[in-house]
């Protein structure tokens, strides 16, 4: 059904170029066009290779697909096309991928990824007995707990989203709240393998998900990551799923309203990105804001481009395994970095896993680990509680 | 690796020259309706000294140069129409210098007009600069080579007008300056007292030299504005209309819009009033001053002021105006091109009847819009007409309409904007022959390999 309306559809992009830009004009805010300049990897530009694909005009190459898959579904496009197509965008993108995977003519790096995350369970093709080896005694979901954990793939096998998973259920723990993971039975959630277009596999995973889910008896489910949140809340409901989903830093937002997260003073200058699956999917913008501000001392400086503007890290799509936006000081991540610092912030503080990922390694690149530190937003919880730092 | 290609990479670096089959194609084409013909090279220089070896490359390969800022005239004037190399100038995106004293800025040869008005707004908020109704990924230097207006043209002319200075890498690879930089480090006027040079530039298209520098105009910005639309049923009326406002010399913007989407609009003519103050007096005196200046329209019943909503008026207040783009895809076609000759305001009301005839006639989707230019000695009038990308009858039937357009207005005496290569031929075949042998000297004495952007201001 999907790659039907692409294909009726795709020609309305009149490739004006408001899809490059945030709000204000100020730079450009594609991370494929940023990094790349050519305008053919714009949204624009992919969207009329495409069309141009489809008529025969363009024939298939690696370097078609390449271009198709550096975009990284951030939705900085359809905030600021002026179409009313503006919505489906990603969804067309979605669609032409779907159609390439369908016809077997993907790059090499795709193709890896969903072989590992069809023979591992994630894409990294580590051991699913290893997936709960960052779990360090936490415990297996029970019948009667509150919330189920997703940790997810790169909270299970990244080193930078294994500490990361910890400090969250270290913080968890903490506020007393019910909850357990899956363990070694966890499974891929699936976004990137949507976003993607492998969409046999999408299925196989939900449905994997699912019946784990209701054998579980699972009623709430909190996420580490804000990909795995999307597809969660936005595409489990019409394959089966009757749970409810939260992000964990809407549930960290509540706890600390509630006074059961209690924070002593933590002097940092921190910045904050804003994850493209939680705040331009999701319009979750101000609950990780929140949690930073009820930090005694803690100063929160804004970087020029933020919430429905901000600039993509460049992971999504599979990207912070394929990295096909890597190289050279104009990967996306190096200059959301060079952003970061520019604020003045000792500290990038993130809410999602790919981000942590992909900012641990620019910040490295750019020179700056000895000035700026990236953490993710569960650690500086972590740190400002009582009991840690005294 | 193929000769031309390699030399390409050493000059500009491997990440910023290509021969794929992707760029090729892309840059092969406009979103208008002229045929495309792919490039065989794109390639992005940053700097001055990379555009010099590449035209000079050029010229040694006898290879042909086309120099793009966004591509956006929709007239296929970025086609490269015998293949070669197409120059995409938007790496070149600094902002050099703002005077503020003088009110002008100095822009590399890619910045782009969103880009510019970023800056101005954030760092220099009194200052303004002619933003077009175009996308903000256009480019200052492209919108003066082709002769641009924006909304400012109605006191100050056309964007090219607002020229005060250019670096321009001449067609053999010699960088020239032009204007009061050209003598000093300041970039005050683009020629007097000097003979002006910059009209060897300005208006050819690209065929005469690539702009790797823009020194711009900037203006006062005023802390209000404001939107008046009167609306006529008259089309004979507007340029007594117009006449009538331009006199109080009160106005920014005046822009005249007829479409026949929604309906509710259909058979009006709207007058849009752009009125900006730095006080609710000087905002207040101004709107009465127009108000006087129609009042007998008014009371004749032949005019009125319409009420606007509220997402209309944010509509027309953007700049640019975000919703004007949105025309292209207003029957889910992505696709529209306008004819836009500049005329003399007394052919308004026969524009006006012609581009809704030819909608008829051609059935297409029109808008018929204008821009009056420099107080009322002149205004650009806009066949626009919509259609569907994946219609090839469709594209055929809005071509016709608009070259049918087009030779009307030329009849008229008009003068065609952005000219695609036909109305080129339109106009000089109408042009004096003294005239156009006077332009072709200068092309073939400027640019004697033919290299610039063959295809375009070319006499048979």
């Amino acid at each position: 059904m999907q790659q039907q309306d692409y294909a009726s559809q795709i020609h309305r992009c009149f490739r004006c170029g408001y899809c490059k830009f945030p709000t204000d004009y100020s730079s450009l805010n594609c991370p494929a066009y940023r990094r790349f300049r050519f305008d053919t990897y714009s949204t624009g530009g992919r969207l009329w290779l495409i069309y141009g694909w489809l008529k025969g005009d363009v024939e298939w190459s690696e370097r078609l697909a390449e271009i198709l898959y550096t975009c990284t579904t951030c939705k900085n496009c359809t905030e600021q096309c002026p179409m009313k197509f503006a919505p489906d965008i990603v969804d067309w993108i979605v669609g032409a991928r779907s159609d390439m995977v369908e016809k077997g003519k993907i790059p090499p790096r795709v193709a890896r990824f969903f072989e590992a995350v069809y023979g591992y369970g994630n894409p990294y093709k580590l051991l699913r007995d290893d997936r709960a080896a960052w779990a360090n005694g936490t415990k297996i979901y029970a019948p009667g707990d509150e919330y189920l954990l997703y940790v997810g793939c790169l909270g299970s096998y990244d080193e930078n989203g294994q500490r990361m998973a910890r400090s969250l259920a270290d913080v968890l723990n903490a506020a007393g709240v019910s909850f357990g993971i899956l363990g070694n039975d966890e499974e891929c959630c699936g976004n990137e393998v949507y976003m993607m277009g492998e969409m046999g596999l999408f299925q196989t995973l939900v449905e994997k998900n699912n019946q784990k889910f209701k054998e579980h008896g699972v009623k709430k489910i909190v996420t580490l990551s804000p990909h795995a949140y999307n597809v969660m809340k936005n595409r489990y409901p019409s394959l089966g799923a009757s749970f409810e989903v939260y992000h964990y830093s809407q549930l960290l937002a509540d706890l600390i309203k509630e006074n059961k997260v209690k924070l002593s003073p933590n002097k940092a200058k921190v910045t904050y990105q804003d994850p493209c699956f939680l705040g331009r999917y999701n319009q979750i913008y101000e609950e990780p804001r929140k949690i930073l501000c009820s930090i005694p001392g803690l100063e929160l400086m804004e970087m020029e481009k933020n919430r429905a503007d901000a600039f993509c890290c460049g992971g999504g799509s599979g990207n912070f395994i394929m990295d096909l936006l890597a190289g050279g000081q104009d990967s996306p991540a190096r200059i959301r970095i060079r952003d970061a610092y520019a604020t003045g912030a000792d500290t990038l503080a993130v809410a999602c896993p790919s981000c942590l990922a992909m900012f641990t390694d620019a910040v490295k690149s750019e020179g700056l680990e000895d000035k700026l530190t990236v953490k993710d937003i569960s650690q500086i919880v972590l740190e400002s509680l009582p009991t840690r730092r005294h | 690796m193929n000769d031309v290609l390699e030399a390409l990479v050493k000059i500009v670096g491997k990440d910023f020259a290509s021969n794929h089959h992707e760029e090729r194609y892309f840059y092969g084409r406009d979103p208008g309706l002229m045929t495309p013909h792919e490039a065989d090279y794109v390639v992005m220089p940053k700097t001055t000294e990379e555009v010099q070896q590449i035209v000079k490359l050029a010229n040694k390969e006898k290879v042909s140069i086309v120099p793009k800022g966004a591509g956006l005239a929709l007239t296929g004037l970025v086609i490269p129409l015998r293949g070669g190399i197409v120059m995409d100038m938007k790496r070149m995106d600094k902002i050099i210098e703002v005077n503020e004293g003088a009110r002008y800025v100095v822009v590399e040869g890619g910045v782009s007009n969103g880009a510019l008005r970023d800056h101005l707004n954030k760092h220099y908020p009194d200052l303004r600069h002619s933003v077009p109704e175009a996308p903000p990924i256009t480019t200052i230097a492209a919108n003066v080579v082709i002769h641009g207006q924006g909304r400012l043209t109605n006191q100050y002319g056309f964007n090219s007008d607002m020229v005060n200075g250019l670096e321009v890498v001449l067609p053999t690879g010699d960088v020239c300056k032009i204007g009061s930089c050209s003598v000093g480090p300041f970039w005050f006027s683009k020629g007097p007292p000097l003979p002006d040079l910059s009209g060897l530039f300005l208006g050819w298209l690209g065929t005469t030299g690539i702009l790797t520098k823009v020194g711009l105009k900037l203006y006062p910005k005023k802390k209000m504005k404001d939107l008046e639309i009167l609306v006529t049923d008259k089309e004979d009326l507007i340029p007594y209309i117009i006449y009538k406002i331009t006199h109080t010399e009160m106005v920014e913007d005046l822009a005249i819009w007829a479409q026949e989407r929604p309906l509710m609009f259909r058979g009006n003519y709207h007058i849009n009033i752009f009125l900006t103050a730095d006080s609710e007096d000087e905002l207040e005196m101004k709107r009465k001053m127009v108000y006087d200046s129609v009042q007998a329209y008014v009371d004749s019943r032949d005019a009125g002021f319409m009420t606007i909503n509220l997402d209309m008026r944010h509509d027309f207040m953007d700049n640019p105006q975000k919703s004007m783009t949105a025309f292209a895809d207003v029957r889910k076609g992505g696709g529209f091109e306008y004819a836009g000759p500049i005329i003399p305001m007394e052919l308004y009301p026969e524009c006006a009847r012609k581009v809704a005839e030819l909608a008829v006639k051609y059935k297409v989707v029109y808008g018929g819009s204008g821009r009056v230019i420099h107080g009322g000695h002149c205004m650009m009038f806009s066949f626009a007409y919509t259609f569907n990308r994946a219609n090839q009858d469709e594209m055929g039937r809005a071509r016709k309409a608009l070259h049918e357009a087009a030779e009307f207005v030329a009849d008229k005496g008009g003068l065609l904007w952005k000219p695609n290569i036909d109305e080129q031929k339109i106009m000089m075949e109408r042009m004096d022959p003294n005239t156009l042998e006077l332009m072709m000297s200068i092309k073939k004495l400027l640019d004697p390999n033919g290299i610039m952007n063959p295809g375009n201001w070319e006499a048979r």
